[in-house]
């Protein structure tokens, strides 16, 4: 970070880069966060495949990670998101969100309790004025550790066999729920979560222990399908267990630009989140008067007709009112369904006349078509494996 | 018979006049310079070497205008610049990068919270950007009318203020009335970190960081865009000269005239009509239109029958504001000075330099200037445009253009003499010298510019650069007087269309757009070839 | 103990204001006052009244509870070094004698009515609760057509003055019109009294406006002096409020705010003792109430970051000498209000060194001595003055004092030479002492700083200006409020007023 030559190589590698770099055989590199991060490393299809198929491992080091810590770290956090942390166990993780006064939504992310008064929070966007701000007048420190961390998420059917064959015993290990094991001259923390909707892992160590970790990794799963994916062949995997992303499923407040824009977890569908009752949090009164008068917006699951993607697709009631915009789409190879999330009016979750406006470019020209979508439970897609503890063999 | 003339061929005048032509008026540019360009020249003042020696670099110039006047086509074309740096009194430096990720970093060196509030506090910028780009290409309503286009405008704007939440809106007020000081450090920690921000809130201002409205200032020079780009600025190729040359290029391609090397003594009015203008030769030019590019008080005090004017309106403009707060220095170096902090090969130095590292310091720079000094730690605003423009100098030499402030209008109450305008150059050189040792050996020639020097050439009186300070008792339904802010003056047929006008200074050209509109509105002249401003969607 | 349904926290003026006027409605209302005696500002800091809201002083009955005026217009003498002063007498120096420009007659009496026209026209958004920026069926549209009527009544020429100066500094305002350095000094002064803005500052002409709208017995613009001084106005008002049944506790101050589940629901003192109440209304400033006796636990982050980061910067200082004998200012009547600032330049000046956390050299003052009217018993004299500029924040607070003393005294001393010699005790207090002594942050005097993004709406921050706080039972009721300082209890009325229409 001191580096005063950093202008030289703008994006940073991760510290599994070595390996990710040597693995990419298209060359599909991306900016996540500041990070180079492979979109594709070899083929998206097989790459998918091996996240409900067989094991993928995937480069979560650009997640942004801050260290919450202190006497105060439970008040702080419960005062800064609206999920009960009080509730949560030392060694457990819940999925969280957190607002502005409005109610606005700045970021969704996995809290971790790694002792009584230290958490880890892992999330998409950076918020350390934020969280400093939040921290006045609490007996807390908060510290942005993402380069401290190297983190590898390991997900598939076969991930649980793989960490077995890798020396790890997870059986007990539940969903939510982490462990501490030694590795090498370090530490390693495996927690039992993921953003593909199947059954996996997060994989959490030192930089350091970066690069052996991965080697020791791939050996364990070099018979059950283990193979690294790229950022591509995790969205479908997320959109089919329906997990929403910030930045594309709705526009984090402090930097959204237009105020029609702005969403509430009300609004996201994750009203369950909140504790009404456990006192003053960032956005309560807010919340309480939306809920009191209901949301404008809801965010859905949709089916739609036919098998092309309807990507940024704006939805019509009864093909001609607005009536909201997808927000992630694709073709479900799991379910050989067209899937998609979206935001939709409130009024219209019930609806029957919903349409899709999907325009298809086909050899230079727009294919247009109006389809029906469907407003469906979500998730598409959960695996009984996902949450069965112990994990199967193979 | 001409159906217009314009006086002062600056950037304004030629676009004003450019609209006319091209709507078929018979028009022409009076230019009392033997140049054309006003404070958009660039001129060779050291053999083989092209100076920006007034305005150094643009962004704010309207891009609806450049499409309409078919600018590139006469040869304009805009670079967009690399970075910038403001190096620190202990030897560090903080640089601005072109690159969100880089920029990042760098402000993460000095402060990772300030690197992370940075997209907060653009987004907030923007936001300001995004309401108030649209005024800049109107009419300001008059407050006090009731007709029904004042109504109508006002209503516009009301509609623009309303139309978001009571917290966005409490923001935009705040914004609007706090000083830049006050605003950053609701934002930022770092004292470099605010001082880099601070920069474009005193740039041809009479005040310091610290002034209420400042903030303000920051939107005028943020709300430009190079390509869409907004925020960001470039350099003209060949020199400030190139928009002003295009401007002329276009404007006699549309049929105009230009009259440079003899300025007007005086504007003929008859019948409470003007009628033309009479030149300082004792020639005269018949028009039935004249439209003024100089600022109001040079065109009211020194070109207008005061009897033609009312005393109240007189009396409007003897108090326009338009105290001259910086000073310039031209300089041909002989190659790249060094500048110690910055690493070597460092794109930073492809934009603009900084060596005022605090809030403080830039204000204390003011505190000169209201004292009536220049400033002793003055704040620079430092470009080396050659180090992408290849065209100006010779291959190897460069062009170094320095924006200094604070320099009053007058030193103690006392006209600037030669002593002070050395004595300020000196001050300007040694601080670059202090960051750059050796940089007093490559100068090859340098020309100094104060408040002096620049009325006496370009005409702008007490060498304001925007024609008239930029405070809100001068903005807007203000500017330049209550009650005129419609281009028009008490003088029928006499307009006003330089930056003394709404939206106010800097090479933006919507000043002399929105006075060529309301001519040709008045005309009933259709308004087709004219854009309208380009929204934020 | 008899139990309250309100509680207010702080026996200020614009405590003892809200007080009595919610007793009078019904409520029993205890006052906590963390002082050994009430009165808060108007007893300890201020030496002068200059806008006590007629609403009060009538509501209050004051005159029946002991208010008298000394005098409702004080004189003022803007002193200079070489003794040949400016008077100003009348109401804001309605008839000047002495050093002044003879063409500043008739532009300063142009110049004056104009803004005690603007002031006029304004001051009643004084007296109201805020608009919300926002449509909001209870705000005041007719009262705020009718004020935007009354503007656009003066004129269409007065109308756009209006709008011109609306948001322009003090020293071009004078600078345009007059040319008298005494007078420009001494209006440059008036003008930037209690704010942390120098007359050059931008935006400084709309407190001045405030300050203008202000009143004393029906005259606006007049100085007022009560007998027995201003700690006789707050006596007054205590006893005003005491005889409406207000139950009034000094010596108790408040630790926090109660509050569960989003409702306050009484105070806990600093002794452990907790009294419980249906409404707590504070008094104190709005930024001390949030931060320190609501706390960060029972706001959103947002709101309590804004409170920590309103500006409340004091730059207003106050000198107390005990004299062996009676001053002589080179000839000046000492009865007068004396000024020392000599041009609208020394004002600046004065200004500068603050911002940067430093002491000015020559400091420029309001000075009173009010033994000069009624002698004290012990034949001694007293003087008090208001000295701007002082740092609020200054590196090292006990060198800051030190020098500023020292440049108070040397500035007294060239105006009234022999002065020091006569000094027995000398007592300054900065505004870090103004805070530690009476908790207005930053030892501001208008409990935030009165700057045009802390005024109306915005004051003391967005959203909660309507004298409400998102904690329901809580109200706020300080000078840090709608309309903003000096001993006018206008803040605290209105709070009341806003606490009556919310049943």
């Amino acid at each position: 970070m001191n580096d005063l030559r950093h202008y030289e190589t703008p994006l940073l590698p991760t510290p599994f880069h070595a390996r990710t770099e040597a693995a990419c055989k298209t060359h599909a590199w991306a900016n996540w966060g500041g990070y180079r991060t492979v979109t594709t490393f070899e083929d998206l299809a097989m790459e998918h495949s091996a996240i409900r198929n067989t094991a993928s491992v995937y480069d979560l080091c650009p997640m942004i990670k801050y260290r919450i810590e202190g006497p105060d770290a439970v008040a702080f956090l419960d005062r800064l998101t609206p999920r009960n942390v009080a509730k949560l166990r030392v060694g457990s993780v819940q999925y969280t969100v957190w607002c502005d006064d409005a109610g606005h939504l700045l970021d969704d992310g996995t809290l971790f309790r790694l002792t009584e008064t230290r958490f880890r929070l892992c999330c998409q966007e950076r918020h350390l004025p934020w969280l400093l701000d939040s921290a006045h007048g609490f007996d807390v420190t908060v510290t942005e550790e993402t380069e401290e961390i190297a983190a590898l998420s390991l997900q598939g059917p076969t991930s649980a066999e793989i960490l077995r064959r890798a020396g790890v015993d997870i059986d007990a290990l539940k969903p939510f729920r982490m462990m501490e094991v030694p590795f090498g001259m370090g530490r390693l923390m495996i927690s039992r979560t993921g953003f593909t909707g199947d059954l996996g892992y997060e994989l959490w160590t030192t930089p350091d222990l970066a690069l052996p970790l991965w080697d020791h990794l791939m050996q364990a799963g070099a018979l059950h399908g283990l193979r690294p994916i790229g950022s591509d062949a995790l969205n479908i995997a997320r959109l089919e267990a329906g997990f929403i992303i910030t930045g594309y499923d709705f526009i984090p407040a402090h930097v959204c630009l237009r105020e029609d824009r702005l969403r509430t977890p009300l609004d996201m569908g994750l009203g369950w989140l909140i504790d009404w009752e456990k006192g003053a949090f960032t956005g309560r009164n807010a919340l309480m008067k939306q809920r009191a008068k209901g949301p404008d917006w809801a965010f859905v699951g949709l089916e739609i007709d036919g098998n092309i993607p309807a990507d940024g697709a704006i939805l019509y009631r009864a093909q001609k009112h607005e009536a909201g915009v997808v927000t992630g789409a694709c073709w479900s190879p799991t379910l050989k369904r067209n899937i998609a999330l979206a935001q939709l009016r409130a009024d219209l979750v019930k609806s029957p006349d919903l349409w899709a406006e999907i325009y298809a470019l086909r050899e230079l020209h727009y294919a247009k078509m109006m389809m029906r979508a469907r407003v469906v439970d979500r998730p598409f897609y959960t695996p009984a494996r996902r949450t069965l503890t112990p994990p199967a063999r193979f | 018979m001409y159906d217009a003339v314009v006086i002062g061929a600056g950037h304004n005048g030629l676009v004003a006049a450019c609209y006319l032509a091209r709507a078929g008026l018979k028009t022409v540019i009076v230019e009392k310079n033997d140049w054309i360009g006003g404070a958009a020249v660039s001129r060779e003042l050291y053999p083989g070497f092209t100076y920006s020696n007034c305005s150094y670099v643009s962004s704010l110039f309207r891009p609806e205008i450049m499409r309409d006047l078919d600018l590139p086509r006469h040869g304009l074309q805009i670079l967009p610049y690399e970075g910038g740096a403001l190096m620190t009194r202990d030897g560090g430096y903080l640089g601005m990068f072109r690159d969100h990720e880089s920029n990042r970093r760098e402000i993460a060196r000095h402060s990772r919270r300030d690197a992370e509030a940075y997209d907060r506090y653009a987004r907030d910028i923007l936001r300001n950007c995004r309401l108030i780009r649209p005024m800049l290409m109107r009419r300001p309503p008059d407050l006090a009318s009731f007709h029904p286009r004042d109504l109508s405008e006002l209503l516009w704007l009301g509609r623009q203020i309303t139309g978001q939440s009571e917290a966005a809106l409490c923001d935009m007020l705040r914004f609007w009335t706090m000083s830049i000081a006050d605003f950053l450090d609701e934002y930022f920690e770092n004292p470099a970190v605010k001082a880099y921000q601070a920069v474009g809130s005193i740039i041809g201002t009479a005040l310091g960081p610290m002034s209420p409205g400042t903030a303000y200032v920051l939107l005028h020079h943020a709300m430009g865009d190079v390509d869409g780009n907004v925020g960001a600025w470039g350099y003209a190729r060949g020199g400030m000269g190139s928009i002003t040359r295009a401007l002329a290029d276009s404007f006699r391609a549309a049929g105009g005239e230009i009259r440079a090397g003899v300025g007007v003594q005086e504007v003929r009015i008859s019948g409470g009509r003007a009628t033309g203008v009479v030149l300082a030769n004792g020639d005269e030019i018949s028009a039935r239109r004249v439209l003024s590019n100089m600022d109001v008080r040079r065109t009211f005090l020194g070109h207008v029958d005061r009897k033609e004017l009312p005393a109240d309106f007189v009396k409007r403009v003897e108090r326009f504001k338009t105290r001259g707060s910086s000073g310039k220095l031209n300089i041909a170096l002989d190659g790249v000075p060094r500048f110690t902090a910055l690493p070597e090969g460092a794109p930073n130095i492809k934009g603009d330099l900084h060596f005022t590292d605090t809030i403080d310091q830039m204000e204390r720079a003011y505190d000169d200037w209201k004292a009536g000094r220049f400033s002793r730690h003055p704040f620079q605003d430092v470009m080396i445009p050659t180090m992408i423009d290849p065209t100006m100098t010779p291959p190897g030499k460069h062009f170094m253009s320095c924006f200094v402030q604070y320099a009053p209008p007058q030193i103690e109450g006392k006209p600037w003499t030669d002593a002070d305008r050395d004595a300020f150059a000196k001050t300007c050189i040694d601080q670059i010298e202090a960051y750059a040792p050796g940089f007093r050996d490559l100068i090859l020639h340098v020309e100094v510019r104060t408040p002096r020097e620049l009325e006496a050439e370009v005409g702008l009186t007490e060498g304001n650069i925007f024609q008239g300070e930029l405070t809100f008792d001068q903005m807007f339904f203000n500017r330049p007087v209550p009650g005129y802010a419609n281009y028009r003056s008490p003088v029928k047929d006499l307009w006003i269309c330089g930056s003394s006008t709404h939206p106010g200074g800097g090479v933006m050209g919507a000043p002399g757009r929105n006075a060529a509109r309301e001519v040709l509105r008045d005309l009933r002249q259709p308004v087709d070839h004219m854009s309208d401003a380009y929204a934020i969607v | 103990m008899p139990s309250f349904d309100t509680i207010v926290i702080g026996a200020g003026p614009n405590g003892l204001a809200a007080a009595h006027r919610l007793a009078k409605g019904g409520a029993s209302v205890l006052v906590l006052e963390a002082g050994a005696v009430p009165g808060g500002g108007a007893a300890a800091l201020a030496h002068l009244s200059y806008n006590l809201d007629p609403r009060v002083a009538e509501g209050m009955d004051l005159a029946r509870h002991g208010l008298r005026w000394a005098t409702t217009a004080l004189p003022t003498t803007a002193l200079a070094a070489d003794g040949n002063h400016l008077r100003m007498e009348g109401v804001l120096g309605e008839r000047l004698s002495g050093a002044v420009d003879p063409a500043d007659i008739a532009a300063w009496a142009e110049l004056r009515a104009r803004l005690l026209r603007f002031a006029a026209v304004l001051a009643p958004l004084n007296a109201m609760t805020p608009p919300r920026p926002a449509a909001d069926p209870k705000n005041p549209l007719l009262k705020l057509a009718m004020i935007g009527l009354k503007a656009r009544m003066m004129g269409a020429a007065e109308f756009r003055e209006l709008g011109r100066i609306f948001l322009t500094n003090v020293f071009d305002l004078l600078d345009d019109e007059l040319r008298s350095p005494l007078l420009k000094g001494a209006l440059a002064f008036d003008a930037t009294l209690g704010s942390w803005l120098g007359p050059r500052s931008p935006n400084s002409v709309l407190p001045w406006l405030y300050r203008l709208s202000g009143q004393t017995e029906g005259r606006q613009g007049a100085l007022g002096l009560p007998e027995g001084g201003m700690p006789a106005l707050a006596a007054a008002m205590v006893k005003a409020a005491t005889a409406a049944g207000v139950t009034l506790r000094c010596n108790a101050r408040v630790e926090r705010i109660d509050v569960a589940d989003g409702t306050a629901t009484g105070v806990t003192l600093t002794s452990g003792e907790q009294i419980a109440a249906r409404r707590i209304v504070s008094a104190l400033a709005p930024k001390t109430t949030l931060m320190s006796l609501v706390g960060p636990r029972h706001l959103d982050n947002g709101l309590y970051t804004r409170a920590r980061l309103q500006k409340a910067r004091g730059g207003a200082a106050r000198l107390d000498l005990t004299l062996s004998a009676l001053p002589d200012f080179r000839g000046a009547d000492p009865t007068h209000r004396l000024l020392i600032a000599p041009s609208e330049h020394h004002v600046e000046r004065a200004f500068n060194p603050v911002k940067y956390g430093e002491v000015p050299e020559e400091p420029v003052m309001e000075i009173l001595i009010p033994t000069a009217r009624t002698p004290a018993p012990d034949g001694l004299h007293r003087l008090s003055a208001i000295v701007q500029y002082a740092p609020h924040a200054p590196k090292d607070c006990t060198a800051a004092r030190a020098a500023m003393l020292a440049a108070c005294l040397l500035q007294l001393e060239r105006h009234a030479p022999g002065i020091g010699a006569k000094v027995t005790e000398a007592c300054l207090r900065m505004p870090y002492d103004i805070e530690a002594e009476t908790g207005l942050p930053g030892g501001n005097w208008h409990a935030g700083e009165l700057s045009v993004e802390q005024m109306l709406f915005l004051r003391p921050l967005p959203g909660i200006a309507q004298y409400r706080t998102p904690i329901a039972g809580l109200w706020l009721a300080s000078a840090g409020c709608n309309p903003g300082g000096g001993v006018s209890g206008t803040p605290g009325w209105n709070a009341a007023l806003a606490m009556e229409a919310d049943r």
